[in-house]
């Protein structure tokens, strides 16, 4: 047993799970074109989640706010990402790529800002105060988000909004008798970029240092005189953009949103950080990709398990490791 | 522990408030009020019993609505299966409880040993699941239309429970002495009952220990408590209470559905009526509800007048509109649980106190 447990270490521990689960899959599913496709579904769900949950995984880490709202910029992303889409429709039906990927970086950018903005005044105004005191944090985030969830409601209604995709987006590729949907490969991407980039940031740079040297151990690193206080804001509003960028891309990649859309994904979201372990952003890619290539290989699998394949996949995860596969708090 | 006016006080108005509700369908003759008036005392049960988790122990739990639901269906299904009679209602409620005791040892033992944060969003994901799963087993729970049943025909309308000499029904003070006065008092005493017992559990050595482990898990653990069989004991109360309230509350509205029954929106509820009324109180039970429900049946109205008042300008008459009410209660809320965060019976307590 202890064998087998080191060489499971030794070539790379947990983070060979999704390959693991990947291959279960492929020898239950037997049919390898669509092996392929639902995998690439699974991976480009995957980092969408990614991004939605790294925030709240880092938050948690870093300062010990646990953020009930966080679902609150996954929904206003999504939202101000499809009005700006909605409002550029005459430059995504052209088939021109340069004007189709310039409104599409225009929603994008539009999402990132509001979702910066949006992280400053919240940790300003409803965290700040209750530093340290969960119980209040938790019900403070909570009316927040009810706030966030009347708000949009009041700005977009209830019906669902349609999001329309720049034209080069749309489709599939097919390659054999594999069909990969692009939109899937582009989340798929970014979502990989982002994450190479929030690595480089956390374990490259001074910053980085200090976000996880303060993870590690705030009250030390704020003996030796740096403010953690004032980090603290700059990760919150990174991740509250983070998160909106998120929604963003699950607009586009839905293409119809309705605002129960945050309440829906906050469950696979906390699920994400739970099953990563908070405050490590590897931790939660693991859990992202984990939960995607899941929920998408039960959906073709046994459809009727897929509603609780997240909440099976938890639990066992947290049998087997109360603190989460990659835990960076202690 | 000396008594403040305060505390007087508040007990003074809880008081008055069950002087109402007894006498709630004599004073108020009107279909609705005593729709507002069953639906109060269910609340107040549902309510103490969440502040027995969120108040006494310190737990944050969105899985409550969650065993309210279980215990709702369970007597649903049931008097849906066999017909109306206390049969399918008494074993609806056992299965309910049943179901309730399962889950809720699962969730506390599984997930209240670990990190505590991680409860709170382990039953909102335990309880978005059974919300999911009710709303597809639409066989057994009737999907999003839900289930409508017929109730006990001690309940019907048209029982005559007394009747006078011609064997018509017999009117006191005008109100007809039928199924439906017998309906809401079955609603009111086992929610008094209930709640009496609530009240009891609080003031007992055990309410103590939960106090201790709130105020100071590591110590109450270093006296020689174990506090997560404390805690998970609690949690399991909880639900049964909870559950039973369900039971109750489907055999007064005679339909039991995901909205009446398991939303989000009454876990939303729960939580407001607990913060507003003063967790860890057990009298902020009471008033919370009582403000909350009399807020969602009369506020709609005024906020909908307020809404038509100001047509015309920009966004302003949307949020005023009367679905847009959350919208203020979340507003209020914040602006509670940072300024009052002992909610209203518990600053009126601590106010005398101070004299």
């Amino acid at each position: 047993m202890d064998a087998i447990s080191n060489t499971f270490e030794r070539l790379g521990g947990v983070n060979l799970l999704p390959i693991l689960l990947a291959a279960v899959a492929f020898v239950l599913i037997g049919a390898p074109s669509s092996w392929v496709t639902l995998t690439v579904a699974g991976l480009a769900m995957g980092m969408m989640v990614f991004l939605m949950a790294s925030g709240l995984s880092l938050v948690f880490g870093l300062m010990d706010v646990l953020n009930f709202g966080h679902s609150a910029f996954v929904s206003f992303g999504a939202f101000v990402a499809a009005t700006v889409l909605a409002g550029l429709s005459g430059w995504l039906a052209s088939d021109s790529v340069a004007l189709g990927s310039l409104a599409l970086i225009l929603a994008f950018t539009a999402a990132i800002l509001f979702g910066l903005v949006a992280g400053w005044f919240f940790e300003t105004v409803i965290i700040r105060p209750v530093y340290r005191d969960h119980l209040r944090q938790i019900l403070i985030t909570m009316g927040a988000m009810i706030v966030a969830e009347q708000t949009i409601l009041a700005f977009w209604g209830g019906t669902p909004f349609s999001v329309p995709r720049p034209s080069f987006l749309e489709g599939a590729w097919i390659i054999g008798d594999v069909s990969i949907e692009i939109y899937r490969g582009f989340a798929f991407v970014l979502g990989l970029i982002v994450f190479v980039g929030l690595y480089f940031v956390l374990n490259r740079t001074r910053i980085g240092l200090l976000v996880r040297a303060g993870v590690e151990d705030r009250e030390m690193v704020e003996a030796l005189g740096f403010r953690i206080d004032r980090l603290f804001i700059g990760v919150f509003m990174l991740g509250s953009a983070l998160a909106a960028l998120g929604g963003a891309m699950w607009a586009g990649y839905e293409t119809l949103i309705t605002p129960a859309l945050g309440a829906e994904l906050m469950i696979i979201v906390f699920i994400v950080v739970i099953i990563g372990g908070l405050g490590s952003i590897e931790g939660t890619l693991l859990g992202a990709l984990l939960v995607g290539l899941m929920s998408n290989y039960l959906g073709f699998l046994a459809p009727k398990m897929a509603l609780a394949s997240n909440m099976i996949l938890m639990v066992a995860i947290l049998l087997w490791r109360p603190n989460g596969l990659r835990p960076a708090v202690k | 522990m000396e008594r403040t006016t305060g505390e007087i006080a508040v007990k003074l108005v809880v008081l008055g408030i069950g002087a109402l509700l007894l006498f709630a369908p004599f004073l108020f003759q009107d279909v609705r009020s005593l729709e507002v008036a069953a639906r109060i005392c269910i609340f107040v049960v549902l309510v103490a019993s969440y502040d027995l988790l969120i108040g006494y122990t310190g737990i944050v739990s969105f899985a409550h609505t969650m065993f309210f639901g279980f215990g709702a269906y369970g007597a649903a299904i049931l008097l849906k299966a066999m017909g109306p009679g206390w049969t399918p209602v008494i074993l609806g409620a056992l299965a309910g409880v049943a179901v309730s005791l399962v889950f809720a040892v699962a969730i506390g033992l599984l997930s209240l040993r670990v990190k505590a944060i991680f409860f709170a969003m382990i039953t909102l994901a335990a309880a978005s699941v059974v919300l999911v799963l009710v709303s597809q087993l639409s066989q057994l729970t009737g999907g999003e239309d839900g289930i409508t049943y017929r109730a006990p025909d001690v309940f019907k309308p048209a029982t005559k429970i007394l009747t006078d000499a011609d064997g018509k029904v017999l009117r006191i003070f005008d109100v007809r002495i039928n199924g439906k006065l017998a309906a809401y008092y079955f609603v009111f005493f086992t929610s008094l009952i209930m709640f009496l017992m609530l009240l009891r559990f609080v003031g007992s050595p055990l309410g103590t220990v939960l106090k201790a482990i709130r105020e100071n898990e590591g110590r109450a653990e270093a006296i020689g408590y174990r506090v997560v069989a404390y805690r998970t004991f609690v949690f399991c109360l909880s639900a049964v209470f909870a559950s039973l309230a369900g039971t109750v509350y489907a055999v007064w509205l005679k339909y039991t559905g995901p909205d009446t029954a398991l939303s989000f929106a009454i876990m939303i509820d729960i939580l407001l009526m607990v913060v507003i009324g003063g967790m860890g109180t057990m009298w902020g039970a009471v008033i919370g509800a009582v403000l909350m429900i009399m807020a969602q049946y009369y506020l709609r109205d005024l906020m909908g007048a307020a809404s038509e008042a100001l047509h015309g300008l920009p966004v302003l008459p949307e949020l005023l509109a009367p679905d847009r009410w959350l919208f203020w209660l979340g507003i209020i809320f914040i602006l509670l649980v940072y300024f009052f965060p002992k909610g209203i019976a518990g600053t009126a307590m601590a106010a005398g106190a101070r004299r």
